[in-house]
């Protein structure tokens, strides 16, 4: 599984990337996890607001700062 | 109903403290207790009931909302949207290559990042509280007119040619006919009251956190000027007379960054010592609209001479509308 983390590099990025972390963590699962920080690649993506998660290239959340457990239940659908 | 809030500043500058009413110090902290407990109150409320009400618009559905409108309709919603929609600079550049990717003019872009800063509903309740129906309308419509303008300058002196290679991407992205939908695999969750609850609870949990130091800074400045600055000493030298006051007031508010709810006390001080209403309005306004923040993220995407012209309009328009206010009132 690859999880991407989107976002120019401002707070709420880094905290949305450890939310992940502990997500992945909690639930024990191998995931690669990425900080993807260029415009260049984040455009591809199509999102209008930061930070944003895509698993395995897909978006599943933007412009939020979620909470680990929320993390968590979007890896689990 | 706000009168409570008065009542404890009295109490704590002139009971507790022993203050006072005279002194420049009791005023000075009756005013500051007063007004960040009225503030983080009204705040509170504000923020909590306008989440609730606007939870499930998020910039994505604004863009679809936004794709394929004229451009009258363009210029109008999208500064409509950016007055509702609060404000992260981090957001501005996903924001700006999101909407140009999906083919929205540019104008249009800028117009809904010109009011986003500007006007927010917290802002707007917080101007109706203490300052009252008309200044508010002025603000809002100020705001909102300064998007619009500022959306149809940006488009007639074709500000496509001045973007950075990443806005030129993002441009051509919108040209390609193979790249038409921007599809996401967003899991779309219907919203019921608990979730809406949720979601305010959120909200008000980082908007306060984020908020609550410009605003004991703002009461705190405003406390100063209460207490300490005679009543006349504003109005003898900046009163309406001295026309210079306007862009002087602008050109002071562009170093200065402040979020919307921090001015607002400092504003209402000035404002209550004589500032002329439409002085104080450019002031507000160019402290909020036109932010260093913002434009260093701009600056990524769009070239030192748009971003140059497009600070310079922002200028002019808040200068002529602080004049034509201090005319009309």
């Amino acid at each position: 599984m690859k999880i991407e983390v989107l976002g120019g590099g401002c707070a709420n990025c880094a905290k949305l990337y450890k939310s992940v972390e502990e997500a992945v963590k909690t639930m024990g699962i191998t995931a690669e996890i990425l900080k993807v920080e260029d415009y260049d690649k984040i455009i591809e993506y199509g999102i209008t607001s930061t930070p944003a998660i895509a698993i395995d290239g897909k978006v599943m959340s933007t412009g939020k700062v979620l909470k680990p457990a929320e993390v968590q239940s979007l890896l689990e659908a | 109903m706000l009168k409570i809030f008065t009542l404890f500043g009295d109490w704590v500058s002139y009971s507790i403290l022993g203050l006072s009413e005279e002194s420049r110090v009791g005023a000075a902290v009756q005013f500051f207790a007063d007004d960040t407990t009225k503030i983080f109150f009204l705040l509170t409320i504000m923020i909590y009931l306008i989440s609730f009400l606007r939870a499930g618009l998020d910039t994505d559905k604004i863009r679809h909302y936004l794709n394929g409108k004229s451009r009258f309709a363009g210029y109008t919603l999208a500064s409509g949207f950016g007055a509702i929609t609060p404000f992260c600079s981090c957001s501005s550049i996903p924001l700006f290559l999101g909407f140009t990717s999906a083919r929205i003019p540019l104008g249009i872009t800028m117009a809904f990042l010109i009011t986003s800063p500007m006007i927010n509903e917290v802002a707007i309740l917080l101007l109706g509280s203490l300052f009252g129906i008309k200044f508010t309308i002025l603000y809002v419509a100020t705001g909102l007119s300064a998007g619009i303008l500022g959306g149809i300058f940006i488009d007639l002196i074709g500000a496509e040619k001045y973007l950075m290679p990443i806005g030129r991407k993002a441009a051509d992205f919108a040209a390609d006919e193979t790249k038409s939908h921007i599809q996401t695999g967003k899991i779309q969750k219907s919203l019921n009251i608990k979730k809406r609850h949720d979601f305010a609870l959120e909200e008000f949990k980082t908007i306060f956190k984020r908020v609550w130091i410009w605003v004991i800074v703002g009461v705190g400045i405003g406390s100063f000027l209460h207490g300490f600055i005679p009543d006349g000493f504003i109005e003898s030298k900046l009163g309406s007379g001295s026309w210079w006051s306007v862009p002087a007031a602008v050109l002071l508010g562009i170093p200065l960054y402040s979020n919307a709810s921090g001015i607002i006390p400092i504003a209402q001080s000035l404002l209550a010592k004589g500032l002329p209403m439409g002085t104080t309005l450019a002031l507000m306004m160019s402290v909020v609209g036109a932010s260093l923040p913002e434009f260093t993220m701009l600056r990524q995407v769009m070239k030192p001479k748009l971003l140059l012209i497009f600070f310079a309009m922002l200028l002019v328009f808040f200068t002529i509308a602080g004049w034509i206010f201090n005319l009309i009132f």
